[in-house]
């Protein structure tokens, strides 16, 4: 068992490495097809951490959207704009410390936090044994995440899904006559 | 557990390989490919990673992962040809529109 967590912990430092060599390659490359391909790897390897970490659910999201959907979306704007980043001229120390401020700030929240996977963690007191006790008497579903999203909080999943649906629909709208008229133009030309 | 260490390591310099392909690839192509190989290299990896933590359940999640990866490329790639999503395979205006 020992050798099992030593062996997470070395697969976690090395996606975390990998994370961190594609972020700069993100910011170094200037042709953004390959930012575009790069940003999907980076969504790739979040989902891989999220999955070591037992975040199933947010590894299937970051997948989909991030790998999947988004890359193609980052596509589509550069078929509408430029393939090229423009060269600034900008000093980047700025940046540059606004962003170490940050991560220290984050990395010095994590201080606080309790030990991953302790069950004495503030989030396993409240009212999590609650709904593991009821939801396999109440719902009889053996996912308990599933349980509480589909049942105890319906109204709200139903709502969500509602304002997700609409947003496609209006997007859909919006490129879908976009190309259409420029379609009718380049078929009278 | 030695086999899937040694194979763990393999397929972490395989991305590392594939990553250079990406940082470095001259042509568009080459980037789709190292992306989409980057894909199915991240799947064996989740796969490795459940049997090394001894949970194989993993393999569902690996599974659900590839379908994910071959539907982006081929978004990826009917984006490059048609330069847009909208249109089916079986539309008559090629790449040249």
């Amino acid at each position: 068992m020992m050798t099992g967590i030593s062996l997470a912990a070395v697969i976690n430092v090395l996606l975390f490495t990998f994370l961190v060599m594609t972020a700069i390659a993100i910011v170094r490359v200037r042709h953004l097809f390959a930012v575009a391909m790069l940003s999907g790897v980076f969504s790739l390897l979040s989902a891989g951490l999220f999955v070591a970490l037992d975040a199933v659910d947010v590894a299937f999201t970051e997948a989909a959207v991030g790998a999947g959907i988004s890359t193609v979306l980052m596509l589509g704007t550069m078929a509408l704009t430029v393939t090229r980043e423009k060269s600034t001229k900008r000093s980047p120390v700025l940046p540059i410390f606004v962003c170490l401020v940050t991560g220290a700030a984050l990395v010095y929240s994590t201080l606080d936090m309790p030990a991953f996977g302790t069950a004495q963690a503030p989030i396993h007191e409240h009212v999590a044994p609650d709904y593991i006790a009821r939801t396999p008497e109440e719902i009889g579903v053996p996912n308990i995440v599933t349980g509480i999203l589909a049942s105890y909080r319906g109204y709200d999943t139903l709502g969500e899904t509602t304002v997700i649906f609409t947003a496609a629909v209006a997007v859909v709208l919006l490129l879908g006559s976009f190309s259409r008229k420029k379609q009718k133009r380049t078929g009278k030309e | 557990m030695i086999l899937f260490i040694a194979g763990t390591a393999a397929l972490v310099v395989a991305m590392l390989l594939v990553l250079a392909r990406l940082y470095l690839g001259p042509d568009l192509y080459d980037r789709v490919l190292a992306l989409n190989s980057f894909g199915t290299l991240t799947v064996l990896l989740l796969g490795y990673i459940g049997f090394l933590t001894e949970r194989p359940d993993f393999l569902d999640i690996a599974l659900l992962y590839a379908l994910i990866n071959f539907v982006g490329t081929i978004a990826v790639l009917k984006f490059f040809r048609y330069r847009a999503l909208g249109r089916g395979l079986g539309s008559q205006d090629g790449p040249e529109a």
